[in-house]
Order: C-alpha cells, then sequence, then structure tokens
C-alpha cells in the first residue's frame, strides 16, 4: 500500500508532469481553485503566478496539497451545517438516540481517512521537500551564476564573485540561468525572498545559507525581507532583473562602469543602519568581504573560522604543539 | 548617585510628547480611577479584599483570571486596531498615523497580551471554575498557590501595561528573536519589559499547571476513574503537563537572553561564539507546545458543550481521551515547522513537516467526533453551541491552511506572509477564543448564578464570526499577493483594498466585543429574570451542575460517588440526585490570605527595579519577597471547618430553590 | 493514576456513605503534597535539560578564550562532588532519624547537611570568582556563558536548599515533627537528592567530558 502510494507520488512529483499527475493534480487543483476562486482576481497573487520552475513547483504542491486537503475539509464543513440543521431541537422527526455513543464502523472511518490522507500528503512532503531543497542547485545546461547576499541594516548587498562587482538593493541575472545564492547577514535575521521566483531563506549574523532560484522570463521581480529586523525593515526591498543574456552582460558592463569600489572601509559606512538608500554600483569588490561578514570579522576582529581553527588546533595538539599546529593549518 | 537611586529611570522615559500613548495611558488612568471611586462608592473595598482578592476559593480565583483577561482582550484589541487602521491609511505610500517605532511596539505588544495575558488566563480561568466541581473535589490541591499563580500572572500583565506610559515596550515581535533583543540592537528597556514581564507570569502559570495536575491526578472523587473523567477534565490534564513540560523552556531561554542583556554574556549574541539559532528552537520548543495548551482545553469545552446541548453523550470517548493524549505528545516534535526557511536541509524539514501533519489526524478525529455527537441528537442553538459550530467550521479552514505550510516547500513561499498570520488568527480566534468564548457562556450561571442573555450573546457570535472572516480572508489573499507580515507601511494600491476590507473585519469584531460587554451589563441588570435556581440550567451532564450555582465555597455537601461516565446524568437518571441528606459533616475549608497578593506586589516591584536597573530596589523587593513567602509556611491557622448546621442551612436553601422548580 | 484502596460499596447512592467519607475527606494530604512536589521538580528537570542543551550546543563555542580543558581542576571539583554527595546521604539520615521520631537527631543530621551545602557552594564560588580574575568569566565566550549559567543555576537551587533548610530547622524547632513538618521534610529531601542527580550529570557532561 505505501509502496503504491510512495509510487503515486512519485509520479504526482513535481516539475515533469507524468500523466497520472495531470490526471489526480488536475482534478485536485480544479477543487482547489474553485475554493480559492474568490481569491484569484487575477495576476496579483504572485506565489500563484510564478516566473520559475522552483516556484511553479512549490505552486502545484500547494494547490496538490489544498486540494487533497478539501477531500476532508469540504465534507466537514457540510456535514457540520447539515447535521446542525437536521438534528435540531425542533425537528422532531430526526431520530433521536440519546445513548448512542460508538460505532466502530463510523470511529474506523474518522482514524483511517486522515491517515491515508496524511499518508498521501507525508509522501508528497518528502519526496517535495528533498526536490525543492533550497541548498540543492537547480540543474541546467548553463553555467550557474554565484551570487553572495549580505542583508545589512536596512538594504540588501548583492556581490558576485567571480564578476568581482557589487551592487546594492538591485541585482541582476541572466534568465534561464540557475543563480546560485549564499546568503549571510551582517545585523540581524532577515529572510530573502522573491516571491514570484520561490523558496525564500533566513539570513543570518554569522551563518551561511544557500539558495538556488531560476527565472524563466525576463523581467524585474520585487524582493524583500520577509523576517521582521528593526524600524526600516518596511523598506528593505530590492529589485531582481532578470535579462537576456546580452543585456545582462551589459548591466555588468555598466556596474564595471560606475568607478567606486566596494573597500572594506566602504563597507563599514555601508553596514551603518539606514533607510531608503538607494540602488548602488561597485565596479570592483575586496576580496575578503564576504567572508569577513560571514566570520563576524568585517569590523576588525579576530575572525570565527580562525578562532575555530585555533580551538580545534589546541584540542588536537594541546598547548605545547600549537606553534606546531599554526604552521601546519597555515 | 541620583542615578543609584533610580537607575535608568528619569522624567524622559514618559513619552509626554506623544499624543496617542498618552491619549491611550490618560484612558487607562481615567478606567481606572473610574472603577476605584465606584468601588468607594459602594464600600465595596472590604469585601473586594477578604472575599475575593485574596481568596482560595477556586471558582473566585478563576471568575478573577477571566476578568483579567476581558481586561486584556480589550488592550490587545485596541492594538490589533491600530496595526489595521495603520496598514489601511500606509498602503497607499503615505506614513500612515504610527512611526515604526511605535508600530513595532503595538504588534509586538498585541502578540504578548493576546497569548500570555488574554488567552492564558482565560483558560486558566476556566479550568479554575469547571474542574475542581467535575471531578467532584472540595478545592484545587493547593488553593494558596493558586491564588498567588494568579496574582504572578497579574503582575506580569501590570509590567505589560506599565510600559506603555514609562518607557517603552519590546520592538522584536512577540518572540523576541536575538539578534534583535540582544542589547547591541535593543539597547531600550522594551525587551526587559518583555522578559520579566514572561518571567513573573510564566511562573504563575508553571505553579498553576503544577496544581492542577496534582488536583486531578489527587483529587478526583472516588469511583471516578480516569476513563470516566469529563472530557474538560481530560484536556485539562494534558494542557497543564504541557505546561509543566514547555514553560522551564520558555524560562531557562528567556532567562539566558537576560544573561546576555544584564551581564554581557554570549548565548545569542552575534559575537563570541553566541548562536541566534538556539533561542529560536528553544523559544519554539516552547512556544509550539504552549498553542496546545491553548487549544486542548478549548476542545474539552466543546466536548462538554456539544454533548450538552446535543442531550446525547460525546461519540467516541475513548477515540476523544486517545486523541487528546496523542497531540500532547506530538505537540513536542513539530517546533522546527515554524522555521523551515533556517536552511536545516531536507531530511529534518520533512520529518518536522510529516510529524506536523500526523496531528491533524487525532484533531481530525475530534472534529468527527463532534459531528457524530450531534448526529441523531436533539441540538439546541443556544450560544454556546453556536459558538461550537462556528469552531468547527473555522478551526477546520485553520487546520487546512496549517497543514498546508506543514509542507516545507509550499512554507517556503508562505512562510512569514499575511498567509502565515490569517492561518493562525484563524486556528486561535477560531478555536481559542471561539472556545474561551462557548466556555464563558457555558459556566457563567455557575459562576454567577445566573445565566447571560441570549440574545446579545448571539449578536456578539455572529459579529466574531462574520468579522472574523471578513478580516482575516483578505489576509490569506495578501500573503498569496507576497505580502509580508509587520509592514508599518507599503505602496500598493490593490493591496490596500484588501487591506481596508480586513480593517472593516476588525471593526465588525469590534462590534462583536462591545456586544459581550452589554450582554454582561444586561444580565447583571437582569440577573432576577435570569436567576438559574436548580444549579443546572442547561440539563447538564457533569457533576459541576449537580451543585447550586454559585457553588457553595466547599463545593460538595457530601463529597458524590462516581459510578459511570457523565456522573451526573447518571444520578439524574437514576433519581437519585439531590436526595436530601439526614446529616452533614464537617468540612475543613482553606482560610483566605492575603500572601499572594503581596509576594506579587513585591514580584512587580522586582520586575520594574530589574527593567530600570534600580538594583536597591530589586534586592529589597527579592527579599521581601522571600520573607513574606516564609512567613506564610509558620502560619498555622490556614483552615477552618465549617459546622454541620452551617452546611445543612445553605443546603436547605438550595434544595427549597431545586423543589420550587420541580 | 489515583487507585481507590478502601472497598466501595455497590452504589446505590450518589454519595459516600458517612463511613468514608472522613477517610475521603483528608486525601492525605501529605501525599498530595509530596505529589505536586514531585511534579514541580520534573518541571525543575526540564528547566536543567534546556541548560544542558545550551551547553552541548556552546560547549565548542570558545572564541578563542580558554576551554574546558584548560580551566577545570577535577580534583578541586571532586571534593565539590563528595561534599554534595555526602550531604545526600546525611540528608537520609535526617530522614531515618525523623522515621524513628529522633528530634534532636534530626536537627543534627539537617545542621550538617545544611554546612556540607554552605561548603559546596562556597568552594563554587571560589572557582568562580578565580575563574572571572583570570579573565575566563562568563562574558568572554559562549561556552563559558553556559558553563557560568549551568552551574550558577544549580548553585542558586543549592542555595534556595540551604535558606529552606534553614526555614525547615525552625519550623521543627517550634513545632516538632508535626505532620507538616514531616510533608517538608519529605518535599526537601526530594529536591535535596534532585540536585545531586543534576550534579552528577554536570560533573560527568560538564567536567568529564569537559577534560577528555
Amino acid at each position: 500500500m505505501l509502496g503504491k502510494l510512495a509510487r503515486l507520488s512519485g509520479r504526482l512529483s513535481i516539475v515533469e508532469p507524468a500523466k497520472m499527475q495531470r490526471k489526480i493534480g488536475k482534478g485536485l487543483a480544479v477543487a482547489a481553485i474553485t475554493a480559492l476562486t474568490p481569491l484569484l482576481g487575477g495576476c496579483q497573487f504572485e506565489v500563484l503566478d510564478p516566473h520559475g520552475p522552483i516556484g511553479v513547483d512549490e505552486r502545484s504542491i500547494i494547490l496538490l496539497s489544498t486540494g487533497l486537503m478539501l477531500i476532508v475539509v469540504m465534507p466537514v464543513i457540510v456535514m457540520t451545517l447539515a447535521f446542525a440543521w437536521r438534528y435540531r431541537e425542533s425537528n422532531e422527526q430526526a431520530t433521536f438516540a440519546p445513548d448512542w455513543a460508538h460505532s466502530n464502523k463510523i470511529e474506523a472511518v474518522v482514524w483511517l481517512v486522515p491517515c491515508l490522507i496524511v499518508a498521501v500528503l507525508a509522501t508528497v512532503t518528502w519526496t517535495s521537500t528533498h526536490k525543492l531543497d533550497p541548498y540543492r542547485s537547480i540543474a541546467a545546461a548553463v553555467k550557474p551564476i554565484q551570487v553572495e547576499v549580505v542583508s545589512l541594516d536596512w538594504k540588501w548587498l548583492f556581490i558576485y564573485p567571480d564578476l568581482k562587482i557589487a551592487s546594492v538593493n538591485e541585482f541582476a541575472f541572466p534568465v534561464g540561468t540557475p543563480v546560485n545564492f549564499r546568503l549571510t547577514s551582517s545585523s540581524v535575521m532577515d529572510s530573502f525572498f522573491i516571491p514570484k521566483l520561490g523558496s525564500q531563506i533566513y539570513t543570518m549574523p554569522g551563518m551561511q545559507t544557500k539558495l538556488s532560484l531560476l527565472a524563466s522570463t525576463p523581467g524585474t521581480y520585487d524582493g524583500i525581507s520577509a523576517n521582521y529586523s528593526g524600524d526600516g525593515f518596511s523598506d528593505m526591498h530590492f529589485a531582481a532583473r532578470v535579462m537576456p543574456r546580452a543585456a545582462f552582460d551589459k548591466w555588468v558592463a555598466s556596474v564595471r562602469d560606475s568607478g567606486r569600489d566596494l573597500t572594506m572601509s566602504v563597507y563599514r559606512r555601508l553596514a551603518e543602519p539606514s533607510e531608503h538608500v538607494p540602488i548602488a554600483y561597485y565596479s570592483d569588490v575586496e576580496a575578503t568581504i564576504y567572508h569577513d561578514v560571514l566570520n563576524e570579522c568585517a569590523d576588525g576582529s579576530a575572525c570565527t573560522d580562525d578562532a575555530m581553527h585555533l580551538a580545534m588546533a589546541k584540542e588536537t595538539f594541546g598547548d605545547v604543539g600549537l606553534c606546531n599546529a599554526a604552521r601546519i593549518l597555515r | 548617585m541620583m542615578g543609584d537611586l533610580v537607575g535608568k529611570l528619569s522624567l524622559d522615559a514618559i513619552p509626554l510628547h506623544q499624543p496617542i500613548i498618552m491619549g491611550a495611558v490618560g484612558f487607562m488612568a481615567l478606567g481606572g480611577v473610574g472603577i476605584a471611586a465606584l468601588i468607594t462608592y459602594f464600600g465595596f473595598w472590604r469585601t473586594l479584599w477578604s472575599e475575593w482578592l485574596t481568596s482560595v476559593d477556586h471558582k473566585k480565583i478563576g471568575i478573577m483570571y477571566i476578568a483579567l483577561a476581558m481586561v486584556m482582550l480589550l488592550r490587545g484589541f485596541s492594538d490589533a486596531i491600530m496595526m489595521r487602521a495603520q496598514q489601511a491609511l500606509a498602503s497607499t505610500g503615505g506614513p500612515g498615523y504610527l512611526p515604526p517605532e511605535h508600530f513595532d511596539q503595538v504588534f509586538t505588544a498585541h502578540g504578548v497580551i493576546m497569548i500570555f495575558f488574554m488567552a492564558m488566563p482565560f483558560i486558566v480561568g476556566l479550568m479554575n471554575i469547571a474542574m475542581p466541581l467535575q471531578i467532584g473535589a472540595r478545592d484545587v490541591a493547593f488553593p494558596y498557590l493558586n491564588n498567588l499563580s494568579f496574582w504572578l500572572t497579574t503582575a506580569g500583565a501590570l509590567l505589560v501595561n506599565i510600559s506603555l506610559g514609562v518607557g517603552e515596550f519590546a520592538r522584536t515581535g512577540w518572540l523576541a528573536y536575538p539578534p534583535l533583543s540582544e542589547l547591541a540592537y535593543s539597547p531600550g528597556v522594551g525587551v526587559d519589559y518583555y522578559i520579566w514581564a514572561l518571567q513573573i507570569a510564566g511562573v504563575g502559570t508553571l505553579l498553576s499547571g503544577v496544581n492542577m495536575i496534582t488536583t486531578i491526578l489527587k483529587m478526583r472523587a472516588p469511583g471516578m476513574t480516569p476513563m470516566r473523567m469529563p472530557v474538560f477534565t481530560w484536556t485539562a490534564l494534558c494542557a497543564n503537563m504541557l505546561i509543566v513540560a514547555a514553560f522551564p523552556i520558555l524560562t531557562a531561554t528567556l532567562a539566558m537572553l537576560s544573561l546576555d542583556r544584564y551581564f554581557g554574556m554570549h548565548f545569542f549574541t552575534n559575537t563570541a561564539g553566541g548562536n541566534p539559532m538556539m533561542y529560536v528552537n528553544l523559544i519554539w520548543a516552547w512556544g509550539h507546545p504552549e498553542v496546545y495548551i491553548l487549544i486542548l482545553p478549548c476542545f474539552g469545552v466543546f466536548s462538554e458543550v456539544i454533548a450538552t446541548f446535543s442531550r446525547k453523550q460525546l461519540f467516541g470517548y475513548t477515540s476523544m481521551v486517545y486523541a487528546t493524549i496523542c497531540i500532547t505528545v506530538l505537540s513536542f516534535i513539530v517546533w522546527l515547522h515554524h522555521f523551515f526557511t533556517m536552511g536545516s536541509g531536507a531530511d529534518v524539514n520533512a520529518f518536522f513537516g510529516i510529524t506536523t501533519m500526523i496531528i491533524s489526524i487525532p484533531t481530525g478525529v475530534k472534529i468527527f467526533n463532534w459531528l457524530f455527537t450531534m448526529y441523531r441528537g436533539r441540538v439546541r442553538f443556544t450560544t454556546p453551541v453556536l459558538w461550537t459550530i462556528g469552531f468547527m467550521i473555522t478551526f477546520t479552514i485553520g487546520g487546512m491552511t496549517g497543514v498546508l505550510m506543514a509542507v516545507p516547500p509550499a512554507d517556503f513561499v508562505l512562510h512569514n506572509s499575511l498567509f502565515l498570520i490569517a492561518h493562525f488568527h484563524n486556528a486561535i480566534i477560531g478555536g481559542v477564543v471561539f472556545g474561551c468564548m462557548a466556555g464563558f457562556s457555558y459556566w457563567f450561571p455557575k459562576a454567577f448564578g445566573f445565566t447571560l442573555d441570549e440574545r446579545l450573546g448571539k449578536i456578539s457570535f455572529w459579529c466574531w464570526f462574520i468579522g472574523f472572516y471578513v478580516a482575516f480572508m483578505p489576509l490569506y489573499a495578501l500573503g498569496l499577493m507576497g505580502m509580508t507580515r509587520r509592514l508599518d507601511h507599503l505602496d500598493n494600491p490593490v493591496w490596500h483594498v484588501y487591506l481596508v476590507v480586513a480593517m472593516g473585519g476588525a471593526l465588525i469584531i469590534m462590534c462583536g466585543i462591545a456586544a459581550q460587554l452589554a450582554q454582561i451589563a444586561v444580565s447583571v441588570r437582569d440577573r432576577a429574570a435570569l436567576r438559574d435556581l436548580t444549579g443546572d440550567p442547561w440539563n447538564g451532564r457533569t457533576l459541576e451542575w449537580s451543585v447550586a450555582s454559585p457553588a457553595p465555597a466547599y463545593n460538595f455537601a457530601r463529597t458524590p460517588l462516581v459510578t459511570s461516565r457523565d456522573a451526573y446524568w447518571d444520578m439524574k437518571r437514576r433519581g437519585v440526585a439531590h436526595r436530601p441528606f439526614a446529616a452533614y459533616r464537617p468540612i475543613h475549608m482553606p482560610r483566605n490570605t492575603g500572601t499572594g497578593v503581596i509576594v506579587s506586589a513585591f514580584a512587580a516591584i522586582l520586575g520594574f527595579a530589574l527593567i530600570w536597573h534600580i538594583w536597591w530596589l530589586a534586592i529589597a523587593a527579592f527579599v521581601a519577597a522571600v520573607a513574606v513567602a516564609i512567613a506564610h509556611s509558620f502560619n498555622e491557622h490556614g483552615d477552618y471547618t465549617v459546622s454541620p448546621d452551617a452546611v445543612a442551612r445553605t443546603e436547605d436553601v438550595y434544595l427549597e430553590q431545586l423543589a420550587s422548580q420541580a | 493514576m489515583n487507585v481507590q484502596t478502601h472497598p466501595l460499596p455497590v452504589a446505590t447512592a450518589p454519595f459516600l456513605p458517612d463511613a468514608f467519607e472522613g477517610v475521603e475527606e483528608h486525601h492525605d494530604a501529605g501525599a498530595i503534597t509530596t505529589l505536586g512536589f514531585w511534579i514541580y521538580l520534573m518541571s525543575d528537570c526540564i528547566l536543567f535539560a534546556a541548560l544542558f542543551a545550551s551547553f552541548a550546543v556552546l560547549r565548542g563555542a570558545t572564541a578563542g578564550g580558554l576551554s574546558g580543558r584548560e580551566i577545570f581542576s577535577l580534583p578541586y571539583v571532586a571534593v565539590e562532588t563528595a561534599c554534595l554527595l555526602v550531604s545526600s546521604f546525611t540528608y537520609g539520615m535526617a530522614m531515618i532519624s525523623a522515621e524513628h521520631e529522633r528530634q534532636a537527631w534530626v536537627l543534627r543530621w539537617l545542621g550538617l547537611t545544611l554546612l556540607l551545602g554552605v561548603t559546596f557552594v562556597g568552594m563554587e564560588i571560589h572557582e568562580f570568582v578565580k575563574l572571572i580574575a583570570d579573565g575566563a568569566g562568563p562574558d568572554r565566550s559562549g561556552f563559558l556563558s553556559a558553563f557560568f549559567t549551568l552551574l550558577g543555576t544549580h548553585g542558586l537551587h543549592v542555595t534556595s536548599g540551604i535558606v529552606w533548610m534553614g526555614v525547615l530547622i525552625a519550623h521543627v524547632l517550634r513545632r516538632g515533627l508535626t505532620e507538616a513538618n514531616r510533608t517538608r521534610l519529605m518535599c526537601l529531601s526530594l529536591f535535596w537528592h534532585f540536585l545531586d542527580i543534576v550534579w552528577i550529570g554536570v560533573f560527568t557532561v560538564v567536567y568529564l567530558m569537559g577534560v577528555a
């Protein structure tokens, strides 16, 4: 039974729609959409109108799960109203069985039906969670772009380590190309989120998270912080500009032409809390900036990775061997 | 020198230049003065002190808990209206009327107040009023501790409200995630108010949990085996077990945060090895069970209400009990679903997503069991039943959106959006608030001796019910549009429309609250006509309805002997309820004591002194609180005896009332 | 669960007959208090669990400062441990004396327990002061914060146990070995042994695993 379910959901999943999925998924999605009709007024629903495969998969999971659950939810709501009305006090015709309080059949059904639905949902969850793990790079023929993201109070810094350029509150990437983000924060927790492209991920000080996204149509997509981070949080927007390869190259060139470098001292000034920060481009980036932000030594203090190595060396070699250890580590 | 004397406190701490805050403070002060004047006018002070504030009677403590909850509901709801108004006004590019630093305090206070000082006291109040009566007990296991618990909760509530006029409240969101809540990013006293209000109230809650568990385990009337306990008692037992197991985690977590803030330690800081993710894990290891602490007793209320008003036994009692136990256990292994977006990896996320879904199974079973309790019953559409049916519909939808967000990839786009806000208000208003209101109107006659006005009760229900959908369905939509939570301003004409509609919903809910207040006022006015002489206004099934309304201080003149589930129903059926006794026995009762009030007052002073770094006062208040508690332990006259004659007199009055109604 | 120990008459009447009312009335206050206190201890246990978990997370977070191996002195801690373990034994003796109605011995054993408790706390404070003086205070690193907090919380518990013991001695002096005082003795006994168990956890997780 479970194997069957697993296969079923394997087929249900997600990026490559199999026949089975089309059949069941469609039925359920129709049900879900019917339930959501009053809400679906147009393309205002960014989450339900994705422009990238991750977002598309996530939308189908939302619709599929909603549809599956409606199998129980709709009857419950209908039964609630129907039973309440049918067995109202004034209705003398209805059966009255004041001591009837147990039925093995009904109990079996009310335990089993939710169990079955949860079993299906759980399978979908397991496969889709692995498939859509934000840490998993999207497979594509094109070489992915690397972007390092730093959330600052209250703006976003984007560093292209391979291109050695950086920008604030705006970044661009070519259409159809996977972007592999590595993210951290300079101060408090934020969440990096482009609703039209799918998955968000937290940015945390001293921690690195990863995310992989892909846009299938060009356009400028709104990006936000989806985790409250203090007074300037509401204006912490950025623009994700998706463009054809040639346009992207042009964009990179324009960033290169900006003539300003992101040095450590420029970064430190940038990291001061500020709101409504205009878009800025940096033609060159000091190589260690992302590393130093991640390891909390952008202010000149000791880097956490160094401290960790030191502690490890102490553990391994003891105090006496430390000098040697330092040499070995180097 | 002055600095040592008053710590960080100065006149600047009072936001005199902020008209909105000063208006609110003035309003609250006026209200307080007004109430004090009324009490003085009616010469009620002495009675208030000796019969109520110092009372160790669980029924009176329950009433005080609910009074606190109602007052805090008004405060928390004002915050809600302010938020909805701000977002409606500031969604077309304007700044609205609240600056960010004020808006941020408002949404933090709203969450903290509604969960800790509205929902929790309401639930604990209902348990206090009903549970000991349901199990046939004279009182709770530790009556004095019960009083202390209430006053500690009140002390916490007091601190939150003081923060309105003196200093500020936290601007961190209701769970105060570090590093934002660390000294580096929140240098003001707001987070300190948050910490100490929650710590003091948390101790009260924990003690109350210990008390209730002991009561249920040890004080049940003979014959009341576990599987004969009313379902509300079962849910109370499970909720209190959750309290005892979860609140220490909150205490430890907040203690670590305060150590960071007061002693420069590094539990959750960005620097020197601190780990903010640990806080997020710990706070949710408390936070998720907390949700079930609130909802389980409400499930219990609905079970009692639906069985009573369907004039039928509860369908699937055994299933109900096991479902409750399942939920209790499972609630501890789902906490990570609150932060799937932290990058825990697919295995971990999937595990916690699936455990979360599994909780929906026992919950679904409960809903079905309520359904089949109505089936072949005779449903009377009284106010409590309306709340229950409203709950069954609303909570089902809330459960569905909850399970949806338990699927990690779905959560990746819905997390922290207004969809999430809509979901948990769907569960908490549809579940907890409706449950509290159902319990309130169900047990009100037991607590006060007269029923509530039905017409206004129904108006209140419909306002809440419709208002809820108008207020929160647009938020679901906004979440799907990509609007995140806690924005103090935005610029989007489409969202603006939805936000204005949501504001309208909040106003409808406001009418519901107004109707509730009017209901209480009208019912008090018409109390003679609404009098409940039988003690059993609903044709009840459980033991609380077998005694007079309001129940005498000693609850039961003679300890009942339980031979089946629905013990009182069984007695009525066998015609053995309310048989006059040949003789009564003396009853030992605990005496009222002011210790709880005094200790809690010192606790509040201690909290205030710690918030403002007034060290001498903190030490003095702490020592005083401990000294008073120790002195209390030397009090050997903690109880008195009700003579059989006095019992007979009380019971005769009740029996006459009963006879007059027969 | 609550098992009724006395036989119940076949229930024709819904209330307890007179013969049992008195029994039921008392509900054995001592047993109730002890159970309640035991439940409280379980909650305390979870508080410590949270602190242990935090310590486990932050164990390696020395931030370039001193690690466990560099600051722990096992012989010193062994003496502390001995104090606490022996104090559990002496408390046990106090309980036995109470059983045998020997009030004077109860007080002597309690006094000795109290003394051992004070020694333990004194040694712990001394260790803390020395660490802080060596620049390894709780604000130095996450590891040290967790260390000081876990031990400090245990130490504060022991301290409140000591205060309680003082109060209890006063109770016994004043009223003798009454029912209420026996219950108090029992509760403090649970508390004291509980702290011993927690300390064994601390000794193992913090010290032994710290120097290993």
